[in-house]
């Protein structure tokens, strides 16, 4: 059985899985498509059927770009692209589970890089 | 003083199960000028109609109140009853205590009482009603059809043959609609114009088919059976008692740059132009948008070589006023617009077509002569993606929710027409689902796909980038294969 | 004409140009901005989830204190501008969201969305008019293919940002046709540069601002502008060093053209 439930997905993020008509336009347009296990068409499926944990232990939730493509394009305005944060946000909620931490910062620095890459990237990592 | 009876009806147990019929007859039997009041299971049978006849006849009833069902359902009923007994069928008026009783409430003692208040208002009614003779209003026996495509030809000819008057009205130079622009039609691939211009040229010879192209409607007034309308018949700068269609003018009229609305647009006319060489009627017209003489005063060239000195640059509108007893509107439809879409980059790149404009494409009387070629380049496409659903089954509000039906079918004709001709080009169709509602429609888009070697894949395309060598990059996804 | 203004954390530190000239054109223009007097860092990115209500509340702050000053809002990075429009939406739009941040920041008036928020392109476009920006214009710059590079932030959500129309904009390319370039169009022009998936996956930030630095040059671009420092990291970093444009700042451009660059 799996800790977390639909429910909790469902009302974290706000979206309607039902609207969604498989048309798929979602992952035909996501920058990210070729790097995730996941795509955001099965994000919407999976979530439906509550298949949470699946999705929570991919590494998939880490490359959505956040770029609103996919929110932008669905015929249906099912937005998929909450449902990927509201399942990384269960993830990175959990005590320890930070995917990005403070520690790791330093290395990945050079002198150009602004800092809204840093904060942005922490306020979709980690909590 | 009105003699009336009450006839209140059980409807089975739609009506008895909630209102108490039993209590209704008999509070309405005390109701000023009843003098009969009973309940039955079935008014509308033939034994309940009975009941009615009988009490008519015997009691001499002047009125009658049936407290039963809606008058849509069977109001026609009961006044035949009535009339069969010899009772003026005006006299005869219904309480709906199921619809607007027993079907909306549920609380006995409640619906009852409402029942009992509903029969009284009719009872009411009833005391104030006098016998009527159904008269007649004249019909004017002629029929308006607006729009000339081919479900406005089509209609205009069978209320041609019933024997009516009948007048198309119709914006364009000419009639025909968007079907002149087809090449061929599903699922039998007929040619377009053979089916079409036939018809077209019966609705000019039909002695009771009177055709105003190039006209608007401006104004309805009246009721049905009796409209007035105005014709607004915009003036084509041609006196059309003259002209003969020998398209001269059009030959050399020195205006060449005016985009062909015919050919959406990928190729030119002239200011003055017969759309198309069936153009019924076949009378030229002035775009006055481009013509130098109306714009500008100078040029008049074409009433120079017009040899039938048809040519009328002062030319007005005309409102003709004209009066119909029914009226068809038959408009046709439009392809959506793309603003909302340009992820598929329509606006980016010319081989980024509609399927109208690749009806023309595949015209033998296009703008490619029936050959495929790139708009842009001229060349031949050696693949072909076709992009299903835009701005359909779309509730974000781009576009619209429902499904347009018959996309998936011309896809289908035009992948297989497109694999007929050039077997060396590849055809991709991404869909979400095929859609093929209709007689061998099924079979159609099954021949596309196992005979034609059309690739059909399940899952929209993404986003089109038209790439500097003159191909566009598709990008989609395959649902089925998850890549 | 004065604007309460956002300038955000990034155009106080790697990306002061982008600031900078932006100050410099608004006096020319006749607009005045005037830095909110606290604000904190809006984040970079506004978080989806309905249950997120802390990350959003400097975003709250900063609208609230335009509201104070009776204000419009104008900001100049394009994702300030994305999560301060988003934010200001939920605050009009979501009662829930309206309430719990309303009890928890106890403001002297509860903020309910009044502030007006508006990208530095907008005032150019909407207040001052492109026409009145083309007469300031002092070095046309003439004979230039430039592309827009809108990224994603500027344009989407749609509905929330109503920037433009999120797949075929204007707001850049009518700007440099005011200054007396050519604007290249080309598909890429709003497809997202990777963003901040450089800190968690640098091949695939590559992968993505390659793609479009390429569909740029092959459109015969000149060189690339955008709003959107991160945006501009990526372009200018995670692209391949051969067939690279160059990448500047709108506001350098506008300042070039209205010769208040130096």
């Amino acid at each position: 059985m799996s800790k977390y439930d639909k429910e909790q997905v469902l009302c974290s993020s706000g979206v309607n899985v039902l609207k969604c008509m498989r048309c798929g336009k979602c992952s035909a347009t996501c920058p990210s498509y070729d790097e995730m296990e996941y795509h955001p068409h099965e994000f919407v499926y999976m979530v439906e059927k509550g298949q949470i944990d699946k999705l929570m232990a991919s590494p998939s939730i880490y490359k959505c770009l956040s770029c609103y493509a996919c929110v932008e394009r669905c015929p249906r305005g099912v937005e998929p692209a909450k449902l990927v944060e509201a399942l990384r946000l269960l993830v990175i909620r959990q005590q320890g589970q930070n995917h990005l931490k403070a520690d790791d910062i330093p290395a990945l620095l050079d002198e150009d890089l602004p800092q809204q890459a840093i904060v942005t990237a922490l306020r979709k990592y980690s909590k | 003083m009105q003699r009336i009876g009450v006839f209140v009806c059980w409807c089975g147990s739609n009506i008895a199960a909630t209102v108490d019929v039993n209590a209704v007859s008999e509070a309405l039997s005390h109701e000023p000028g009843v003098v009969y009041s009973i309940n039955y299971q079935y008014m509308c049978s033939e034994a309940g109609q009975n009941l009615i006849k009988d009490a008519i006849r015997e009691k001499k009833l002047t009125g009658v109140v049936i407290c039963s069902c809606s008058p849509r359902m069977h109001e026609a009923t009961f006044l035949k009853a009535a009339a069969a007994a010899g009772l003026n069928p005006y006299m005869v008026e219904i309480a709906n205590i199921r619809e607007q009783c027993s079907w909306i409430h549920k609380d006995m003692p409640t619906a009852t009482e409402k029942a009992i208040i509903l029969g009284r208002a009719a009872i009411a009614k009833v005391q104030l009603n006098t016998p009527l003779t159904a008269g007649e209003s004249p019909v004017t026996k002629r029929a308006l059809v607006i729009g000339g495509g081919i479900a406005g030809i089509q209609t205009a000819l069978d209320i041609a043959e019933a024997g009516f008057e009948v007048d198309i009205v119709e914006k364009q130079p000419t009639i025909g609609g968007k079907m002149t622009q087809l090449d061929k039609t599903f699922p039998t691939l007929d040619c377009a114009a053979c089916i079409l211009t036939p018809k077209m040229v019966d609705c000019a010879q039909n002695e009771n088919i009177n055709i105003y192209a190039y006209s608007e409607v401006a104004e309805v007034k009246g009721f049905v059976g009796n409209f007035t309308v105005k014709i607004r018949k915009k003036a084509r700068y041609v006196d059309e008692t003259k002209c003969t269609g020998c398209g001269l003018c059009t030959e050399k009229c020195p205006q060449k740059k005016v985009p062909n609305e015919f050919n959406l647009g990928m190729d030119t006319r002239r200011a003055i132009y017969i759309p198309f060489a069936q153009a019924v009627p076949k009378i030229a017209t002035i775009d006055p948008d481009y013509c130098n003489m109306l714009k500008n005063g100078k040029c008049g060239v074409c009433a120079k070589v017009c040899t039938a000195g048809a040519i009328n640059y002062k030319q007005q509108d005309e409102i003709i006023e004209r009066e119909y007893g029914a009226i068809v509107v038959a408009t046709g439809y439009n392809p959506i617009k793309l603003d909302n879409f340009d992820e598929y980059s329509y606006s980016q790149s010319n081989d980024v077509v509609t399927p109208l404009e690749f009806e023309r494409l595949m015209n033998a009387a296009g703008p490619t002569n029936g050959v495929l070629l790139r708009p842009s380049d001229g060349k031949h496409p050696h693949t072909i993606v076709f992009v299903q659903c835009v701005g359909s089954r779309d509730t974000s509000g781009c576009g619209k929710p429902y499904c347009s039906k018959i996309c998936c079918m011309y896809t289908a004709k035009h992948a297989m027409l497109t694999r007929e001709k050039y077997p060396d080009t590849d055809v991709y169709v991404f869909y979400i689902d095929v859609r093929t509602p209709g007689k061998s429609f099924d079979e159609f888009y099954r021949r596309a796909v196992e005979e034609y070697g059309v690739h059909y894949i399940k899952g929209m395309v993404g986003k089109v980038t038209p790439r500097a060598d003159g191909k566009l990059s598709v990008q989609a996804s395959d649902l089925i294969a998850n890549e | 004409m004065v604007f309460s203004y956002y300038p955000g954390c990034t155009l106080k530190n790697k990306a002061q140009d982008l600031d900078m000239y932006a100050r410099r054109c608004a006096e020319v223009l006749g607009f005045t901005l005037e830095e909110l007097p606290q604000w904190q860092c809006c984040g970079g990115a506004y978080s989806m989830a309905q249950d997120e209500i802390a990350s959003k509340l400097a975003a709250v702050r900063a609208l609230n204190s335009a509201k104070e000053q009776d204000r419009t809002l104008v900001t100049l990075c394009s994702a300030c501008h994305n999560v301060l429009k988003q934010a200001n939406h939920d605050m009009k739009e979501n009662e829930e969201f309206s309430q719990k941040a309303n009890n928890y920041m106890k403001l002297a008036q509860p903020y309910l969305g009044e502030t007006k928020v508006l990208h530095y392109l907008e005032v150019l476009r909407d207040v001052i008019g492109f026409d009145e920006v083309k007469k300031h214009v002092k070095n046309p710059l003439t004979g230039k293919r430039i592309g827009a590079y809108y990224g994603c932030l500027l344009l989407r959500p749609g509905k929330v940002l109503q920037m433009d129309n999120p797949e075929n904009p204007k707001i850049m390319e009518d700007l440099i046709r005011a200054l007396g370039a050519e604007p290249v169009i080309y598909a890429s022009r709003n497809e997202c540069c990777g963003g901040y998936v450089t800190m968690e996956d640098k091949n695939l930030a590559r992968k993505k601002s390659t793609a479009v630095m390429q569909n740029a040059a092959e459109m015969k671009a000149d060189l690339l502008v955008t709003a959107c420092p991160l945006c501009l990291y990526n372009l200018k970093k995670n692209t391949p060093e051969e067939g690279r444009l160059p990448v500047l700042y709108f506001t350098e451009l506008l300042a070039e053209a209205l010769g208040v660059k130096e």
